[in-house]
């Protein structure tokens, strides 16, 4: 084992700094709902890296709780950017913006 | 060879998730999410978590994106003006990300995360020991999450649902 935890810890915090950079950047709800889910992808590599380095199955589990709700979470997700494209006929977060008015 | 494999999937996912972010085209960005899953379900083969890599495989590039994709052709967002970045906007993302690996980074290499020395058990039943600890010791959160997913159906359907009167008569 050449690798060593901190490696795969860099690596997880990479990808969620990408994709935070990605959910400030753009404008598009989808591709930020995108980015949102690398976040969250990020996250699992560094619970399943903890996990395989403490030679636990805990980690493990938690991911696959995490996997199964995410599914869920996308379902919904994308339900309501349907719903909000169907009324307001736009998913650009620029052009929502009904609270500022 | 497997430092030399860590490296080729941590570049090859990074360059990936840069594709997700900075592509102009969501049908483009879909398909660079789907490349860095892949590369994501790589390193977890790498870590020994081969259940969990297919499973990422099957749930999210097999349902997740095929969904993104779907919703990205149904709205149509091609054709929308193509909306140009400012640089103060571009530098103010830029900083944050760069402040959160920074202090995520501190974080690692401050805590020094010591792995204690791997006497465990061989890695070779992992899979049993998973299905042995799902269904005996987290039986509880399984049953509730497959009624999360019930949850989440219904969910769906009244959300995606025309419901008369809203639209006139039908």
């Amino acid at each position: 084992m050449t690798q060593t935890l901190d490696s795969y810890v860099m690596l997880s915090a990479l990808l969620f700094a990408i994709g935070f950079f990605g959910v400030l950047l753009r404008r598009n709800t989808l591709v930020i709902y995108m980015s949102l889910e690398l976040m969250l992808v990020a996250s699992t590599l560094a619970l399943v890296a903890f996990s395989h380095f403490n030679d636990t199955i805990d980690g493990d589990v938690f991911v696959f709780f995490i996997l199964t709700v995410a599914a869920a979470e996308v379902a919904v997700g994308l339900a309501i950017i349907v719903a909000l494209f169907r009324m307001r006929q736009t998913v650009l977060v620029n052009q929502l913006d009904a609270l500022k008015h | 060879m497997a430092h030399f494999l860590f490296t080729c999937l941590s570049t090859f996912t990074v360059v990936c998730a840069l594709g997700v972010v900075l592509n102009k085209n969501a049908v483009n960005g879909a398909m660079c999410l789907l490349l860095c899953l892949a590369g994501i379900a790589g390193l977890f083969i790498q870590l020994h978590a081969y259940l969990l890599g297919f499973v990422l495989l099957w749930v999210y590039a097999g349902a997740v994106v095929m969904l993104f994709l779907f919703i990205v052709m149904l709205l149509d967002m091609q054709g929308g003006a193509v909306w140009r970045y400012r640089a103060f906007h571009v530098a103010a993302s830029l900083v944050a990300a760069a402040l959160l690996v920074c202090g995520l980074d501190m974080l690692a290499v401050r805590g020094r995360f010591e792995a204690p020395a791997p006497a465990g058990p061989a890695v070779g039943g992992s899979m049993k020991h998973l299905a042995t600890e799902l269904f005996t010791t987290y039986l509880l959160p399984v049953e509730v999450i497959g009624f999360l997913l019930l949850i989440a159906m219904l969910g769906v359907i009244v959300l995606s649902k025309r419901f008369e009167g809203s639209e006139g008569a039908p």
